[in-house]
């Protein structure tokens, strides 16, 4: 059943002492010949299992089993063969390039974590670093649908085991003793006699002269003293200092700021520059040229760039949505609802129907890369998910073969879903390559907002029968602007299409839909669809896809369910939750959140669930909606509104990896679901969204984010872990809707609720680039 | 080309630039100081808080001409020598909460936190909830929670 698919009950995974369980299984992995000791692992989990390492595609699970997402994400990986490795170098240090993209999630610091603990070495004397491009590792360089971990934990494991291991046999071998009888710690091999060895001086002895495979177990949960135990992220320092190194921070020769003056409408062209000349002889600007959707200016400093936007005449050519805006994508989204398959009943009806505006995945690192375009040869520099597809179709553009095309994947200042997409690099080379020299382009933020991914406007129809204490059936018509999937994910399922178990002729998008939505109660006759509108925005998924629309709906539906029949709502889901993961976090919330204290009228408390990535979270949230919150005064321009007063996240994730990581992407979801409900969207007018700076699309700010928010870790369910990027987006988003519903006393249906009063003066169209204030120094303190 | 003096980080520095370009970009492009970040260069999303003369102040929406050869420029980089340390207290508070994630917000964060906490103190408080609430600086990745913390956290040790 489907919902099984999200969240298993039992421990499906194995556990650490029974056979089978990832405690007792070997792994494979390879000594590979270099200078100091270097193990490779296969990139896929199945691959590290000598009983399926040469099957070309894993046993596949069965629909009833467990597949969602982030499977279909490992078994595409699987049939390749690229290597990942751990090196160990002679200062005692051990390094790792990960091939994925670090965004702050925390990546880096869990992949140290698994090193760290499988080799008994302190966790600051790990090193991860981020790979480039490397074709051979296929659709495994993805980073996407929270699957890092998952996919990475026994792969990496399994290397730092096989380098302790060979560490050890090494000094035994130098000693003349048993290998049985040395012990490992800190880094240092300790002998009979109290005899010591540290990694670093054993490295060279323990290299391999030939490439030779091997196994080693792992260790079992139960005695892990890094893993599952809080750590600080391993880059904090360089954060808090201001030395992290982001794309834009990044100095490359002659690199020099490029920005570009774009079009009023999405997508648009030019017609002619008509001032090329007297722009190029401005302070400081070196370039000017027209490229696909705009025109490049490259000069000393950004600023000039920004002064040069100002200065620019160009004609424009029409976009690809001029005539679109809200009114008319909702109109076009209705018509192309799929209709229900249950009438209603004898029985009673519920029909509900929810809008969700267009929403930015823009991160607050402007959008930015750079690039080095030779006739013969181009570098890129650029903060990317999925680099090889960015390498394949830069290469394409810019006439060059792939391999003379390195790309090079740097920090990201957060993702969201926008680094999925090589767009900004794919126009950096093309803008390099024009003016034939290096460039450092920055879109800036209003571009960011305007001409940037977005998260579609999507409609959410639910129909639900009752009777008799009974649901019969429960149908939702999600139907959305089309999401670009266009960025690896949609060729990784490509490849992998005829072993899922969704079956049928479905499209990435309704593919992906399947894989990551499922209704999680007992309520009869279910159906979930997805369809799709294809229109030409710039769409692209963003943090958690479908799931904070189509699960905000659901258990809005809920709520009024559990009111018809006259039910408290957190009773009501206990009474109808066929998933036992998802009922221990709800009675974790319910107990700990002080579920249905007496609350103010005005203010109310929420209940939201949701299941994926075989992670399970309650969201209890408290909302307070009375006239002298949502009226407050705020300095300056700002959105106050309603305000979450607490909020309380509940999660299972399997096995905690790193639980202060976990928290603040709990943390993290939350903020983003206050926004996502009440005060961020995009409102497209004329072929353009309006908002164009912070102060227009609304994320959360201090002032409308919890006093108390405070997260709870169930104990570990599970020997592996599950996503946990995105995990907390839909639940809460579910959360704050169904307390404003009860605060206010009437359900809402178009989102964020604040969405049908423009709340600033837009900035205007031309320039694209608004010019920077002046008057800073007046507003100091 | 106009050339500009001012001590930057407890040293004095003389940059060539053009009167109008905003002191970020002076700061980025011409002299390589990328602590502060560009986030909107609108006075709005607040990455580029620095200090000026102990100020919060956001140099993208201030022209170079603007400073003067004796005003001080502080930037995160600067921060821990303020106090004569490897790190400032409000620099290790974010440390012991773990506040950052992907971290481009956060020396905007710091050094609005810093100004935030001396402005309550000059006012004749401590710093509070109402006044954490009044810092504009977006996290796009949503560490409000840990960063009111630290807040509070760094403020009893400075
Ligand atoms: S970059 Fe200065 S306030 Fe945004
Ligand atoms: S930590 Fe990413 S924007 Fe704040």
């Amino acid at each position: 059943m489907a919902e099984l698919r999200r969240s298993p009950n039992g421990p499906a995974d194995g556990s650490a002492d029974k056979p089978g369980g990832l405690g007792r299984r070997r792994f494979l992995g390879y000594l590979v010949a270099a200078p100091t000791l270097a193990v490779a692992v296969s990139w896929a989990a199945e691959a590290t299992d000598p009983q399926r390492a040469y099957a070309s595609v894993p046993t596949l699970p069965q629909p009833e089993e467990l597949f969602d997402l982030g499977d279909l994400q490992n078994l595409a990986a699987a049939p390749t063969s690229g290597l990942i490795s751990v090196q160990v170098n002679t200062d005692g240090t051990a390094s790792f390039a990960v091939p994925r993209a670090e965004v702050g999630q925390g990546m880096t610091t869990a992949i140290a974590m698994m090193v760290a603990e499988e080799m008994d070495l302190p966790l600051e004397k790990v090193s991860v670093t981020l790979a480039d491009a490397r074709p051979e590792l296929m659709m495994n360089q993805l980073t996407g649908g929270s699957n890092s971990m998952r996919s990475m934990y026994v792969p990496v494991r399994t290397a730092a085991a096989i380098a302790r291991q060979r560490l050890v046999e090494t000094a035994a071998a130098q000693w003349g003793v048993a290998a049985s009888g040395l012990s490992t710690r800190n880094g240092v091999v300790t002998g009979p006699g109290g005899r010591t060895a540290s990694y670093g001086s054993l490295t060279t002895a323990a290299a391999s002269r030939q490439t030779t495979a091997v196994s080693a177990t792992l260790k079992s949960p139960s005695t892990f003293t890094i893993l599952g135990k809080p750590q600080n992220r391993i880059d904090a320092h360089d954060i808090v200092t201001g030395r992290k190194k982001f794309g834009m921070d990044l100095q490359v020769p002659n690199a020099k700021p490029t920005m570009v003056a774009r079009p009023p409408t999405i997508n648009g062209t030019v017609v002619s520059v008509n001032n090329a000349a007297a722009v190029r002889a401005m302070p400081g600007i070196t370039d000017v040229v027209a490229i696909t959707h705009g025109v490049a200016v490259r000069g000393d400093t950004f600023g000039q760039c920004i002064d040069a936007i100002q200065a620019l005449d160009v004609t424009w050519g029409p976009g690809t949505v001029d005539r679109e805006s809200d009114d008319t994508v909702k109109a076009k989204l209705r018509a192309a609802q799929v209709p229900m398959t249950v009438p209603p009943l004898l029985s009673k009806t519920i029909d509900a129907e929810f809008t969700f505006a267009f929403a930015s995945n823009s991160p607050l690192e402007p959008d930015n890369a750079i690039a080095d375009v030779r006739p013969d040869r181009a570098e890129i520099w650029a903060s990317l998910k999925v680099p090889i597809v960015a390498q394949e179709q830069i290469a394409a553009r810019l006439g060059l073969p792939v391999s003379a095309v390195k790309v090079h994947v740097v920090e990201g200042g957060g993702s969201f879903g926008r680094h999925l997409f090589h767009d900004v690099a794919a126009e950096a080379a093309e803008i390099s390559q024009k003016m034939g020299k290096p460039v450092k382009l920055s879109w800036s933020r209003t571009d960011n907002f305007r001409q940037g991914r977005t998260h579609p406007m999507s409609i959410s129809r639910v129909r639900v029968n009752y009777a008799l204490g009974n649901v019969l059936s429960y149908e939702q018509r999600h139907t959305s602007v089309q999401t670009d999937f266009g960025h690896g994910l949609g060729e990784m399922i490509t490849a992998t299409a005829a072993h899922l178990p969704v079956g049928g002729n479905l499209s990435f998008a309704e593919t992906i839909f399947e894989l990551t939505q499922s209704s999680p109660y007992n309520f009869g006759v279910t159906t979930q669809v997805l369809n799709e509108v294809p229109l030409k925005f710039n769409t692209g998924s963003m943090r958690n896809i479908y799931s904070p629309n189509v699960v905000c709906a659901q258990e809005l539906v809920v709520d009024q369910l559990a009111a018809k029949m006259g039910k408290d709502p957190v009773r009501f889901r206990r009474e109808f939750l066929r998933d036992q993961r998802l009922l221990a976090v709800l009675n974790k919330a319910a107990e700990a959140g002080n579920w249905g204290k007496p609350m103010p009228a005005g203010t109310a408390q929420g209940i939201g669930l949701h299941s994926e990535y075989r992670g399970a979270v309650a969201v209890l949230a408290e909302i307070d909606c009375r006239p002298q919150t949502v009226n407050r005064p705020i300095r300056g321009e700002g959105v106050t509104g309603p305000r979450v007063t607490r909020a309380l996240v509940v999660v299972d994730a399997g096995f905690a990896i790193n639980p202060r990581g976990l928290e603040a992407q709990m943390i993290g979801g939350v903020q983003d679901a206050i926004a996502l409900v009440l005060t961020s969207s995009l409102h497209v007018r004329n072929g353009i969204p309006l908002e164009g700076s912070w102060d227009n699309y609304f994320y959360t700010r201090q002032w409308n984010s919890p006093l108390d928010l405070r997260v709870i870790i169930m104990p570990n369910t599970s020997d592996t872990p599950s996503g946990a990027g995105e995990l907390a987006v839909a639940p809460a988003v579910a959360a704050i809707a169904c307390a404003y519903a009860r605060a206010t006393g009437a359900m809402p249906t178009s989102f964020p609720i604040n969405h049908g009063t423009l709340g600033f003066e837009p900035l205007p169209l031309e320039p694209s680039t608004p010019q920077s204030p002046t008057d800073g120094l007046d507003h100091t303190f | 080309m106009p050339s500009h003096t001012f001590k930057l980080n407890g040293k004095q520095v003389t940059v060539e630039a053009e009167n109008n370009v905003r002191l970020l970009w002076v700061l980025r492009d011409l002299l390589g100081v990328t602590g502060p970040k560009y986030g909107c260069a609108l006075d709005v999303c607040k990455a580029c808080t620095s200090h000026i003369n102990g100020k919060a102040f956001n140099p993208c929406s201030v022209q170079v001409s603007d400073i003067k050869p004796t005003d001080e420029i502080t930037t995160i980089e600067g921060l821990p020598a303020t106090v004569g340390k490897d790190l400032h207290p409000m620099q290790e508070a974010w440390l012991d909460y773990d506040v950052a994630q992907c971290g481009y917000c956060q020396p905007g964060q710091i050094m609005a936190a810093v100004a935030k906490v001396k402005q309550a103190r000059a006012a004749g408080h401590e710093v509070s909830d109402a006044d954490v609430d009044e810092l504009r600086n977006i996290c796009r990745c949503g560490t409000y929670t840990r960063i009111r913390e630290a807040i509070k956290a760094g403020a009893r040790k400075m």
